[in-house]
């Protein structure tokens, strides 16, 4: 039974990232949208730990939240998949349950 | 699948509302089924009908109102959360003796007990706040 | 075996989920400890398996001696003491949280489990509907 977290605020802003990671089980995947894709992208304070998150968790970005912010596929970091939100409803239904890191 | 929806902030001040429409849209694109969307918290100011926001940018209310429409939703707002926010039906204007109300179209004022019965019914309950 | 006369059947009507309340917002500053505290009463009627799980900032929620006369604000942390009565026993503090805010279950105002992150993760696992505020 693998859990999809959803992540919705900067790492910069709120510690709401590194609370999902400290809860989230071996094989659970990690959404990142709206501000929460700001710790998809590389070259930041936490992409290091982002990064030694892919070992445990698939870890997806959303799109069109990553264009509105101005950034493109080329920012984000190697090994996170970028979904649209039909690909966010396929995540929540692939998943067994979500919970939402507000 | 049985998908329900909980929008916990308001329109605009928020991602959550825009976030909430856009994965209902796709959820019915491809074919899901949507059992509720609540709003608890700020999100009953979704429901008000008196928003003006500037013509060239979305109307948040009105797009919840014609999603509603045309795919027959269930747009739930908590009565607890509308009454301290000022969210209020015919019905509910009279039992308060308030000289208005506001609710929009297609949405409905009820307990929170809906909330509960959306995730009881549905196989997943997807979250939108702050 | 005789069959249970309508009274005696206390099963609940259809089916019962398990259901966990995350509660990670301090109280107050924002009122999503007690607007979630009223989801959980209401929803105690249905008769659902409810976990609260206080972590993160959640656990200032249940702290003791709250006193709100001078900011205005109605003092709603008796009512956690309520939930017992109305058969929400399972209530986990998560110790991380307790523990780097410098606070024991001595602060405490309700009866809590006190489990660690780990724990929490896996509590949260079992669950069937995870509600967040």
């Amino acid at each position: 039974m693998a859990m999809l977290h959803t992540v919705n605020k900067s790492p910069f802003e709120r510690r709401t990232l590194d609370s999902a990671l400290r809860h989230a089980v071996k094989g659970s995947g990690i959404l990142l949208i709206e501000d929460g894709v700001y710790a998809a992208f590389d070259g930041t304070v936490v992409s290091e730990k982002v990064k030694a998150a892919l070992a445990d968790h698939k870890i997806y970005v959303l799109g069109p939240d990553v264009n509105a912010r101005g950034m493109t596929e080329k920012n984000v970091i190697d090994g996170l998949e970028i979904v649209d939100y039909g690909g966010f409803v396929d995540l929540v239904t692939e998943y067994d349950k979500v919970q939402a890191w507000l | 699948m049985k998908l329900s929806i909980l929008v916990n902030e308001g329109p605009y001040q928020h991602q959550a509302a825009d976030s909430a429409i856009q994965f209902t849209k796709a959820a019915l694109e491809k074919g899901h089924d949507i059992f509720r969307v609540f709003f608890y918290n700020d999100g009953v100011n979704n429901g008000t009908r008196f928003g003006v926001p500037p013509q060239d940018d979305r109307n948040i209310t009105e797009q919840w109102t014609a999603l509603a429409k045309e795919h027959n939703l269930d747009l739930v707002v908590c009565i607890a959360a509308a009454q301290r926010r000022g969210i209020l039906d015919e019905n509910e204007a009279k039992r308060q003796g308030k000289d208005g109300n506001n609710i929009a179209d297609g949405f409905r004022i009820s307990g929170l007990g809906q909330l509960i019965e959306a995730g009881i019914q549905s196989e997943r309950t997807v979250i939108f706040g702050d | 075996m005789a069959e249970p006369e309508p009274w005696e059947d206390d099963e609940p009507e259809g089916p019962v989920r398990k259901f966990m309340y995350v509660n990670r917002r301090a109280p107050y500053g924002t009122i999503y400890a007690l607007e979630s505290l009223e989801v959980v009463l209401i929803a105690a009627a249905f008769e659902q398996d409810v976990t609260l799980v206080f972590m993160d900032d959640g656990v200032y929620q249940i702290k003791k001696e709250q006193n709100t006369d001078a900011i205005g604000v109605k003092n709603f942390s008796p009512t956690y003491r309520a939930l017992e009565g109305y058969d929400v026993e399972k209530l986990y503090v998560e110790r991380e949280s307790l523990e780097s805010r410098g606070l024991t279950t001595d602060d405490l105002i309700v009866p809590v489990q006190v489990i660690d992150k780990d724990q929490v993760a896996e509590l949260m696992e079992e669950q069937e509907v995870i509600l967040s505020f």
